[in-house]
């Protein structure tokens, strides 16, 4: 394959959840590989409690 | 429909009874860290809190890629530390990324789910993202750094 035709698109998503990338590349208008990287972020955390027992 | 993050109410329970092992506990009847797995899921599938088992509903499907998801590498086991002397973070990441390597999954999906195979697959937790879709490519999800602040399962009192 002649990778000179081919159309390489990127992208970024940042936000509290994640942080993510993708990379596609086209052929000729023809999604023929499509990547992605997804860093998570924290979630809350379960918080335990003991209960009083007075 | 839709996904929601949460830790699952049947993992809070089942923390108390051991159900679940991520490192090594001498009360059992293995010593050995159990299995975990990381299956992905449709943007139209409704896991949320009171998913209780891994179900191959609404799970994503396509080349290279096998029901049940991948194994979670688990090399590091569960820590803890006290914030003061009534609070304090018990937490627990997988020890590295986890990868689908060379899949095309091309229905939406925005959700990794973490299930015990070891215990007849129950649940653990359900994470997340913004939707995505793989061609011919590797999904790849990198863990958030493991502390008390930030790990991927925490269970904290304060």
């Amino acid at each position: 394959m002649d990778e000179s035709l081919l159309e390489k698109r990127e992208g970024v998503v940042d936000n509290e959840n994640e942080y993510t990338t993708w990379v596609e590349y086209w052929l000729e208008g023809e999604l023929v590989h499509r990547s992605a990287h997804v860093a998570l972020k924290k979630m809350p955390p379960i918080v335990a409690e003991a209960a009083s027992l007075t | 429909m839709a996904n929601t993050q949460a830790m699952c109410t049947s993992f809070l329970g089942e923390v108390f009874t051991a159900t679940h092992n991520f490192g090594v506990a001498p009360t059992r009847g293995s010593s050995a860290a159990d299995t975990f797995k990381a299956a992905l899921y449709l943007a139209s599938a409704t896991l949320n809190a009171s998913t209780t088992v891994y179900s191959a509903t609404g799970e994503v499907s396509g080349t290279g890629y096998t029901a049940g998801g991948v194994t979670v590498t688990n090399a590091t086991v569960p820590a803890s530390s006290n914030t003061s002397t009534t609070a304090g973070t018990a937490y627990w990441t997988p020890s590295a990324s986890i990868t689908y390597t060379t899949v095309t999954l091309t229905t939406a999906f925005d959700t990794v789910f973490i299930y015990n195979s070891t215990q007849s697959n129950k649940a653990v937790s359900v994470h997340t993202f913004g939707s995505q879709t793989i061609t011919a490519g590797t999904f790849t999800l990198t863990m958030p750094a493991n502390t008390t602040a930030a790990a991927l399962l925490r269970i904290a009192t304060t």
